[in-house]
């Protein structure tokens, strides 16, 4: 038996080590750009606004495009709830109020992980240091993943956390997708110039993806196989249907356990039947941008069932 | 005045509950000690185990202090407390039941009435109401200091909701980290199972109709309280859920939580939420901790509530003052473990005394508390003396006195090596079919030199309690 406040807090907390993670993963992305095509890079740092959702509270804070601002308000800003300290914390809160429901390994690595951001993040960063401090959120959320993953029982505690993880997840990618879906578009030409190429490996690197596209479809970059990648591939952990398949299975497992079968669990159903039931050139067919804006409001959706099924509030 | 040491007293030489570890101590590396004291604060941090401090929004957490000296008690030293604190709660119960029942005690003029009529303390809401099994006090935290070999006294009784018992519990399972050997060369009694009884007390007081194994649930403030680590831990070492007012509701004339599966009945509550929050339709009507109509349930006998609403008048500052007369008018017999000795000023006799004795004790308003209003005559100038005398005269009822205790000290382990510091105890005490005490308890520190300042919101540590197996 699990309080609802409780199932509602490991919900959120992995949501906010999720959200953490993919914070360090879009900067990182977006380095890669301002790195090499530095002409570009105020726009860069815009999508990477956009697809962090905060585009709106950057714009209300800083006006300078810049590497060091954006990195700033995304890493270490307390007033950006979504910034990488700022999420760290909430998911940490969370763990705390969660604490009896979770292993002692795992809240050690939450607490763990919340001191070292705090200590990494309570100055400004000297850009010449920002790609270690990003490889250092990221190990510190897989420490986190792995004792989670390697201590926690398979019960409902770990199905609602993963609820969390999956939701956050499809979430990011369909937002990294939605921002960028113009570049995905067919043009005139098949071969993409040299700065779509750019924009191309810099959506792959965002969902850490860039080595192993090339290791499913050939060498070279193309739209519909980078949509496909992140929307269709089921063995590519970071993508919305790969995502789907656990929303659905854990769901089901919570389903099995309190022996009803739950409206999520068929919103979740449905939405992963779909994806596994289209191809890519459908979806180009009815518009990159409408499936991906319908897939985001449908997601929602679900996290708002989950709520309700479960005595969240 | 120099103080008991309760090592290494000034004339006797070494005591004999510290002999093992002395013989242990003369053998270790000064540098490893400190080096397992930075470790001991690492496994502290790591864990998490902290206090909240309020107001201070950056620091909104700290460890408290931990010195990896241990302070032993001998097993003959621990059953002559455990009989004074026994005979203690069975007192407090005694008192609180007839309080709120015929109040034979006031009848007999042995408590003034007034004292119960107007303190804040005392709840009407509780007239006539017997909890489940007839416990009040359930989970007791009596404060004991010692001043010479064989003077114990009681200084406080926390009949309300005890904290610390985590420290307890923690503090021992980090010296077993640190010292394995220690536990293997000394036979100390161990104190983990302390979650175990407290569960199986709060089981034994479950309300009447209760048919199988009550469910219990251990009701905290919320997060940001700075005693939750202490509520999480407690929950989750008996087993039970940590519940917050939001989560409760009365359900079918029972308190009962909002879980994954719908709304399921509570039994027993282990509440570390004070009287005045838990029930907005009794008490503060703005209250968010509480449960509307909790106290409904509690009089139809539907929940047992731990420990009950209104104990507070049983350690209560005035109140505390009349413990040798409550526990011989309920248990027929003089106090095992004094009271420190206490002289009421509305007592002719003892205002006299107090009057004459001015530069020796210390004076303490009736309603006071943290300091306020009060005269440490030994620390006072004549002025300061001869004016407090003055008002002592024109509201001698407003005022106690009490002698400037000595307490006795422990060495802690500081850069220079062992250098004693004053302590305090508190040992845990569990009432319900029968009493239980686990053998330990948690140990308070003065970390400052010379300081009787024990309390962990003003620069206080803990340390280890052993009680010997001997």
């Amino acid at each position: 038996m699990l309080l609802g406040r409780t199932a509602n807090g490991l919900y959120w907390m992995n949501r906010y080590i999720e959200r953490t993670e993919n914070m360090a993963r879009l900067i990182d992305a977006g380095l890669r750009i301002a790195l090499t095509r530095s002409q570009d890079a105020s726009e860069e740092w815009k999508s990477v606004l956009l697809s962090a959702g905060a585009a709106s509270s950057f714009a209300g804070k800083h006006s300078d495009y810049t590497a060091e601002n954006v990195a700033d308000f995304l890493l270490r800003d307390m007033s950006n709830p979504s910034s990488a300290v700022a999420a760290m914390e909430t998911a940490r809160n969370n763990a705390r109020m969660v604490r009896t429901a979770l292993t002692r390994e795992t809240w050690e690595s939450i607490n763990e992980a919340w001191m070292a951001l705090k200590r990494m993040l309570a100055s400004p960063i000297d850009q010449r240091e920002l790609p270690g401090v990003l490889d250092a959120i990221k190990r510190e959320t897989a420490l986190i993943r792995g004792s989670f993953y390697g201590t926690m029982l398979r019960n409902e505690i770990f199905d609602f956390a993963q609820l969390g993880t999956y939701m956050e997840r499809a979430d990011n990618t369909a937002r990294i997708l939605d921002v960028k879906y113009y570049v995905l578009l067919p043009s005139v030409s098949w071969v993409g110039s040299s700065l779509d190429n750019y924009q191309w490996e810099s959506i792959l690197r965002s969902v850490a993806a860039h080595r192993s596209y090339r290791w499913v479809y050939e060498a070279e970059y193309k739209p519909t196989n980078i949509a496909e990648y992140l929307i269709l591939n089921a063995r590519m952990p970071r993508s919305l249907s790969f995502s789907y398949r656990f929303l659905a299975e854990h769901l089901k497992f919570l389903g099995e356990d309190y022996g009803a079968r739950h409206p999520a669990q068929e919103i979740a159903e449905r939405i992963y039947a779909r994806l596994r039931g289209t191809e890519i050139k459908d979806i180009f067919e009815t518009g990159l941008h409408e499936f991906l804006a319908d897939f985001i409001r449908d997601n929602n959706r679900l996290g708002d069932q989950v709520a309700q099924d479960f005595g969240f509030y | 005045m120099v103080a008991f040491d309760e090592m290494l007293p000034a004339e006797a030489g070494l005591r004999r509950p510290y002999e093992a570890y002395d013989g242990w101590l003369k053998n270790q590396d000064p540098a490893r000690l400190t080096e397992k004291m930075r470790d001991a604060e690492r496994v502290f941090r790591k864990t998490g185990i902290t206090f909240a401090v309020y107001g201070e929004q950056e620091a909104s957490e700290r460890l408290i202090p931990f010195d990896i000296v241990p302070r032993i008690i001998s097993g003959n030293e621990w059953r002559r407390l455990t009989q004074g604190i026994e005979q203690r709660v069975q007192a407090l119960n005694a008192f609180l039941d007839d309080i709120y029942h015929r109040q034979e005690i006031l009848r007999a003029g042995r408590v003034p009435r007034e004292l119960i009529a107007t303190n804040e303390a005392f709840l009407p809401e509780m007239i006539g109401v017997r909890p489940p099994a007839g416990v009040y006090t359930h989970i007791i935290g009596v404060d004991i200091v010692r001043i010479a070999e064989n003077e114990f006294y009681v200084l406080e009784d926390n009949a309300r909701t005890p904290s610390g018992v985590s420290y307890m519990l923690e503090n021992r399972e980090t010296m077993l980290q640190l010292f394995p050997e220690l536990f293997q060369r000394i036979k100390v009694h161990p104190v983990e199972n302390y979650p175990q009884l407290l569960r199986q007390s709060l089981a034994a007081v479950k309300p009447n109709g209760v048919n199988g194994a009550p469910t219990i649930a251990v009701l905290t403030p919320g997060s940001f309280n700075s005693a939750y680590f202490e509520h999480a831990f407690l929950a989750d070492q008996m087993g039970v859920q940590l519940v917050e007012g939001q989560d409760l509701r009365v359900v079918d004339g029972h308190v009962a939580m909002r879980t994954t599966e719908g709304y399921k009945q509570i039994d027993v509550l282990y509440r570390r939420v004070d009287d005045a929050y838990l029930d907005p339709l009794t008490f503060k009507p703005d209250s968010a901790l509480g449960v509307p109509g909790i106290m409904d349930v509690y009089r139809a006998g539907n929940i047992t509530i731990a420990n009950a609403p209104g104990t507070g008048i049983a350690d209560d500052k005035a109140i505390y003052s009349y413990m040798p007369e409550i526990i011989e008018f309920y248990t027929g017999r003089k106090p095992i473990l004094g009271n420190i000795p206490t002289w009421r000023c509305s007592e002719a006799n003892s205002l006299k005394y107090v009057q004459e004795h001015l530069a020796e004790l210390v004076v303490k308003e009736v309603h006071g508390s943290g300091g306020y209003g009060m005269l440490v005559g030994p620390a006072a100038t004549r002025k300061e003396r001869e004016e407090f005398s003055k008002k002592l005269a024109a509201r001698p009822s407003n005022y106690i006195a009490q002698p400037t205790l000595s307490l006795s000290t422990c060495p802690i382990l500081t850069e220079k090596g062992l250098a004693p510091r004053h302590v305090d105890l508190r040992p845990f005490v569990l009432v319900s079919d029968r009493i239980r005490i686990v053998p330990g308890g948690l140990t308070r520190v003065a970390l400052k030199e010379g300081s009787l300042v024990v309390n962990s919101s003003q620069g206080g540590g803990t340390k280890d309690t052993w009680v010997l197996d001997d």
